[in-house]
């Protein structure tokens, strides 16, 4: 089976985030880039369903250069090859036009199922499966918590608000993560795996590679923009609910300001 | 009169949800502010009964596919159909859920119409007869306004139980038109679904959640938080340590990696207060810390804290609770 995982790099879920002088891009200084935790999810699922049916599995991601060290963390948990669009400014072209180089790169590495993250830890916009889905125009699963395939039917559950839903679909499709690491556990790149990792095939692709026309991968073309930033309002820490009282005292205290204050008991 | 306002109405196993509402009224309030109406989309089986209703939240038109084909979400079959009658509404923007269906729906949408999409959305503003949105991005550690090229046509997702629900108007009844629609041979589909009746109630939507941590020690230690979470008609929440420990489903992980919750009350019992734990109830309106170490993060984001030995306080808690509940019946 021919896998491909998409995968984005992310700020560390620890970073601090700063607004820049620009007033509407974050500060990156410092940050420690991961890979987004859900693709993660999809790398290590990619993983599985290679242990079963062997085949390969492909990374594709895209950005500036720092992207590279995320995509060699994916090589070393086991995936074995890679391709980057190299595109310093991909991101600011619209997840319109993202989502457009990503189908573009799938349609030239033949793939049988495409796996990635339901969103990303940044702009949690949930928005590059389903968009890459519609311009490939093949069918999408959607927030898996769990997949099995039989190499010609691929089945997920999805959770919904107060359920859940089972939902199959025929190959090629192109699978969407969600759950957590209790869920998928992903693995951790060996010490062998490491040093393989250095040597797996990596290709870079410009938009031009992909047959795209770069005049319309611009930044005046994105369709949404992002005008500005700002920080949400501080939480003023409260106070601790003590004086001299015993356990039951404070109970009966908490209880007291839940009802009278803050009104929501 | 200028485009009309569409909203996108979700619907799920014999009736609208909460949140179809929320983005019917949101549409009303932004159609008011433009001068024009209001449209709605319904897609489903069986739909015809309750199309009508939705003019109790300020909808005039409801343009309804029904068909048995359409009875679960499946992107393959609702993303075309709703397409057709979104154009069909010629609508100067699109209001959607930001619900578990309504995400993925709009994401898939956007790419079919090739309209810029911001989802998520907690504030819509009119500015100057243009739409500005916000949303929270590094899960609400910051928040980011987006506005839409010249020409364009916003599809905005809203984020559920943030912006309000108008006090439905009971006499009045939305023009409803049924569109014929060829519903696609879809290569996906449903095989099973599953809704919970038990009636506990979920995270998503809880006006209250219990949470704990790593601090309860093991999973039937959970029974102290779901007695007072009962007594409080509240949802039982967990840290991503209770979680990993086995002690909790993932489905009530509360964090960055888990659900974004909002509530009017969260309770955290036994969590230290990670960053990626407060990534997910920061927002809530008042937040209650209980935890046995004074010098726990948790406490700087907390409205009142409390410094105990959760084993010792929640039995008191509940016990507080319930006198509390007793009078007031
Ligand atoms: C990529 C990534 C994503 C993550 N996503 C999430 C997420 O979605 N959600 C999430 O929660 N975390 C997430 N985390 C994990 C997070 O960093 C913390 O490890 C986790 O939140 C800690 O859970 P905890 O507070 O229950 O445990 P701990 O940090 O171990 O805290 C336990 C607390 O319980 C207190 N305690 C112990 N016993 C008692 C007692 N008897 N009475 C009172 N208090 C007691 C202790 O004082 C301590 O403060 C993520 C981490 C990463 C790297």
């Amino acid at each position: 089976m021919n896998i491909v995982v998409v995968l984005k790099q992310t700020p560390d879920t620890e970073s601090v985030i700063r607004i820049a002088a620009d007033g509407k891009s974050v500060v990156t200084d410092g940050f420690k880039w991961i890979i987004n935790p859900y693709d993660e999810f999809a790398v290590e699922a990619a993983l599985r369903l290679k242990q079963q049916h062997g085949g390969t599995v492909t990374i594709l991601s895209y950005g500036p250069q720092r992207v590279v060290e995320s995509i060699r963390t994916a090589l070393a948990m086991g995936a074995d090859n890679a391709v980057m669009i190299a595109d310093d400014a991909i991101e600011s072209y619209g997840r319109l036009k993202l989502a457009k180089a990503v189908a573009a790169a799938i349609k030239q590495l033949n793939a049988d199922i495409v796996l990635m993250g339901s969103r990303a830890v940044d702009y949690d916009m949930a928005q590059r499966g389903p968009m890459v889905a519609e311009f490939l125009d093949w069918p999408h699963l959607p927030l898996a918590v769990s997949i099995e395939c039989d190499g010609s039917k691929v089945t997920i559950q999805r959770p919904i608000e107060g359920g859940k839903v089972t939902m199959q679909s025929t190959l090629p499709v192109l699978v969407t993560f969600g759950g957590s690491h209790a869920v998928w556990n992903p693995r951790y790149a060996s010490l062998p795996g490491i040093m393989k990792a250095k040597k797996k095939p990596l290709a870079t692709k410009s938009l031009a590679d992909l047959g795209l026309d770069a005049a319309e991968f611009t930044p005046d073309k994105a369709k949404v923009r992002n005008i500005s930033l700002e920080m949400p309002a501080e939480r003023a820490a409260g106070r601790i609910i003590n004086g001299d009282l015993d356990t039951a005292g404070k109970a009966a205290e908490l209880v007291r300001v839940l009802h009278e204050e803050a009104k929501v008991i | 009169m200028s485009k009309c306002v569409c909203v996108v109405a979700e619907y799920r196993a014999g009736d609208f949800r909460r949140v179809a509402y929320e983005v019917a009224s949101e549409g009303k309030r932004i159609a008011d502010i433009l001068g024009t109406n209001v449209c709605a989309v319904l897609v489903g089986s069986n739909v015809m009964d309750k199309a009508p209703t939705l003019g109790r939240y300020g909808v005039d038109k409801v343009y309804v596919a029904d068909d048995p084909a359409l009875e679960n979400y499946l992107p393959e079959t609702h993303v075309p159909v709703i397409a057709d009658l979104i154009k069909k509404c010629d609508p100067a923007l699109v209001l959607l859920s930001a619900s578990v269906d309504g995400k993925d729906l709009s994401a898939r949408l956007s790419a079919r119409l090739e309209e810029g999409l911001v989802q998520d959305c907690t504030e819509i503003v009119v500015d100057g007869g243009k739409i500005k949105v916000k949303k929270p991005i590094y899960a609400g550690k910051c928040l980011a306004w987006s506005q839409w090229a010249e020409g364009a046509m916003p599809l905005i997702s809203c984020r559920p139980n943030v912006m309000s629900c108008m006090a439905p108007m009971e006499d009045k009844k939305a023009e409803v038109e049924k569109v014929d629609v060829a519903v696609p041979q879809a290569r996906s589909s449903v095989t099973g679904l599953e809704l919970d009746t038990s009636g506990r109630v979920g995270l998503s939507g809880a006006e209250i959640i219990v949470s704990g941590g790593r601090g309860m020690k093991e999973a039937s230690n959970f029974s102290i938080l779901e007695e007072l979470a009962k007594l409080l008609g509240a949802a039982v929440g967990a840290s991503r340590a209770a979680v990993d420990s086995g002690w909790r489903p993932h489905a009530d992980q509360v964090g960055q990696t888990g659900k974004v919750v909002n509530p009017n009350l969260y309770i955290a019992a036994g969590i230290s207060g990670a960053i990626q734990h407060l990534a997910g109830m920061g927002s809530s309106k008042f937040i209650v810390a209980i935890n046995k170490d004074a010098d726990a993060p948790i406490f700087s984001k907390a409205d009142y804290g409390i410094v105990e030995d959760l084993f010792a306080f929640i039995p008191a808690l509940t016990e507080e609770v319930r006198k509390l509940k007793s009078t007031c019946s």
